[in-house]
């Protein structure tokens, strides 16, 4: 179990002040100058070393992102921060924005810093009004002490941090969708190349990145990649914000070392499965996108990135969303079909139809009206969708049919064969 | 499901006229700095969310055209920006517009039940907006609170770790013009364990 001491976020709950004064307390902006000059290339190094790996969902290493920068190309570089965070189950980011603003805000200075970026936006979500208010709030005071702005804390560099809401779509999320969006049309991929660290906002070089990533960075750096490295396992390094839905007793957020057994994140922190452990019917152990597992792999699985590909699932956000044995799994997975059939933003065939189509389909799944033979066809068109789209909206839209079927088909058709029997 | 959100028709029973506030005319100075000069288009989603503040949380086609006009871009990709965006309602909503999460995590724990209240204490169905124009009630994908599930939008603010009980009454106390209690109804903070645990 992960030590106090080496916990990043220590005011996820929001017990200590939120603002500038709480902030300093916990050692945020404390000696900012002095990471700044450690110098880019070896900020990127330290990164590096810690093995931090994206927080969004992909798990790309950050360090290695963030090289991709190039250093003078004669444009304005931007950094912009993914603060989108609508995955199902999914509600970390959101505690960091509110309860430790100024945790991001020092992690952007830092970040822009080891990309050459003068300018940083923050995409937020549209619908976190109050914590887009915290955050707005929590810039003005480090304009207002030179934290960030002209000479932003001292070290010569200007730097300013813009705060853009947007307006409710999912898949502006996808890197790409963001900077449309951001750039005021309709959030739709972009087909890479080029990649957004080449021609991104404006046609210019930008990294974007999720809160979270930019949130450890300063205490990384801070406390060395070393510590960083040491927790959880290699290649699976750090600590991790778990979102813990569904049917346990008590749902919260809580960060943990990287690698934490499943059973032990819920029993020891999420107060257990309601019904007790053995009434657990399934995980969704990282937000909506990712397959689901059934209990007896729940029974001893780690919560890291490669141990969770092993089983044919992923770590996604970490959003772990428990079902106990009162859930329909069948309608469970439909009303995530109905979340990709909403969201999909209508650019590729594949996804724009495919997306509809299954959820008509799992819908009737879910009262066994169909015949035995389309549980093949569904598998089948989520093939086809797979891997088929600009984005990966159509894999996340296709990957929980695929965890269904391979875990819960007896089920399904049982219901096929009770919905016969009844017809006849 | 209608959603005054995900309508693609522009509404035309009403004709205002729309000219900005003076307190939104210095907002829009304020937020087209945050852009390069020759960018401002950037700033669309900021002001059609004002407009719509000023405009009774809906666009008219006039407000829309004035966004447009203030940010030098034909009215076509103003519309095509309100319609793929959810938050922006293209028709008249009710003075408390009431979204329910209906996705997975909030389902698991009783959205269902929270649609089911909404429905007889706002005396309206999901997508419509009731008689007295107190209430629009919807159902919306993830919200992102699922560890204070279920939860509600109304307006602005969130009431999360709701049950039928808790969401009656903060419905009733709408309509009865009182004020409600935002965030946590069982007077958590934030998503912390209800229980401390050892750290």
């Amino acid at each position: 179990m992960l030590r106090e001491k080496d916990k990043i976020f220590k005011n996820l709950y929001g017990f200590e002040d939120w603002k500038l004064d709480g902030a300093k307390k916990r050692g945020i902006w404390s000696n900012t100058k002095e990471l700044i000059k450690m110098g880019s290339e070896k900020i990127v190094e330290e990164i590096k070393n810690s093995q931090l790996r994206g927080r969004g969902g992909a798990g790309f290493p950050a360090g290695l992102k963030w090289s991709f920068m190039p250093k003078d190309s004669g444009k304005d570089h931007y950094l912009v921060v993914n603060a989108d965070e609508s995955e199902p189950g999914t509600c970390k980011d959101r505690e960091i924005m509110r309860n430790d603003p100024h945790l991001l805000l020092e992690g952007c200075l830092v970040a822009a810093f080891a990309m050459h970026a003068h300018t940083c936006y923050i995409y937020i979500r549209g619908e976190y009004y109050s914590e887009s208010s915290n955050l707005q709030k929590a810039i003005d005071e480090a304009y207002a002490n030179n934290l960030i702005g002209k000479n932003a804390c001292g070290t010569g560099w200007d730097f300013d941090i813009y705060l853009h809401r947007g307006a409710g779509a999912y898949i502006c999320g996808e890197e790409t969708a963001l900077l449309e969006s951001l750039e005021g049309k309709k959030g739709q991929p972009r087909l890479k190349p080029p990649f957004p660290a080449g021609a991104g906002l404006y046609g210019c070089p930008t990294t974007v990145t999720n809160v979270e990533t930019v949130a450890v960075a300063p205490t990384i750096l801070r406390r060395g990649s070393k510590w960083f490295a040491d927790l959880g396992s290699a290649n699976n390094t750090g600590t991790k914000i778990f979102s813990i839905s569904g049917h346990v007793n008590n749902p919260c957020n809580v960060e943990e070392e990287m690698g934490i057994p499943l059973k032990e994140l819920i029993e020891k922190h999420a107060g257990g499965v309601i019904g007790g452990w053995e009434n657990l019917l399934a995980v969704i152990p990282g937000g909506a996108s990712v397959p689901l597992l059934p209990k007896s792999i729940c029974d001893t699985v780690k919560m890291d990135f490669d141990s969770l590909k092993e089983v044919q699932s992923g770590l996604g956000t970490a959003a772990v969303i428990v079902m106990n044995k009162s859930t329909d799994i069948v309608e469970a997975i439909a009303r995530l079909s109905h979340f990709y059939k909403h969201e999909s933003c209508g650019q590729c065939t594949p996804c724009r139809e495919g997306t509809g189509w299954m959820y008509r389909m799992m819908e009737k799944m879910v009262h066994g009206n169909v015949e035995h033979q389309d549980i093949d066809k569904i598998l089948d068109v989520t093939k086809q969708i797979e891997g088929h789209t600009i984005c990966a909206l159509g894999d996340a839209a296709a990957w929980p049919i695929q965890g269904l079927f391979r875990h819960f088909r007896p089920e399904i058709e049982k219901r096929i064969q009770e919905r016969n029997k009844r017809v006849a | 499901m209608h959603h005054p959100g995900s309508n693609n028709k522009v509404y035309k029973k009403i004709n205002d006229n729309f000219e900005w506030s003076s307190e939104n005319f210095r907002k829009i100075s304020e937020i087209i700095k945050k852009y390069p000069s020759n960018r401002i288009q950037s700033a669309v989603i900021p002001l059609l969310d004002l407009a719509q503040r000023q405009n009774n949380g809906w666009l008219s086609k006039n407000s829309m055209e004035k966004v447009a006009e203030t940010l030098s871009m034909s009215y076509i990709r103003v519309l095509e920006v309100a319609t793929f965006y959810s938050m922006f309602n293209l028709e008249p909503i009710g003075k408390n517009f009431v979204q329910i999460c209906r996705t997975t995590p909030c389902w698991l724990r009783g959205s269902d039940k929270l649609s089911k209240v909404a429905q007889e204490v706002c005396e309206t169905n999901i997508g419509e907006t009731s008689d007295d124009g107190i209430f629009t009630v919807v159902e919306v994908e993830c919200l992102g609170a699922c560890c204070n599930a279920p939860m509600v939008q109304i307006n602005d603010d969130y009431y999360e770790d709701l049950d039928e009980e808790s969401f009656k009454k903060i419905l009733q106390d709408l309509k009865d013009n009182k004020s409600i209690k935002v965030g946590s109804q069982i007077g958590r903070k934030s998503s912390q364990p209800e229980r401390k645990f050892d750290a």
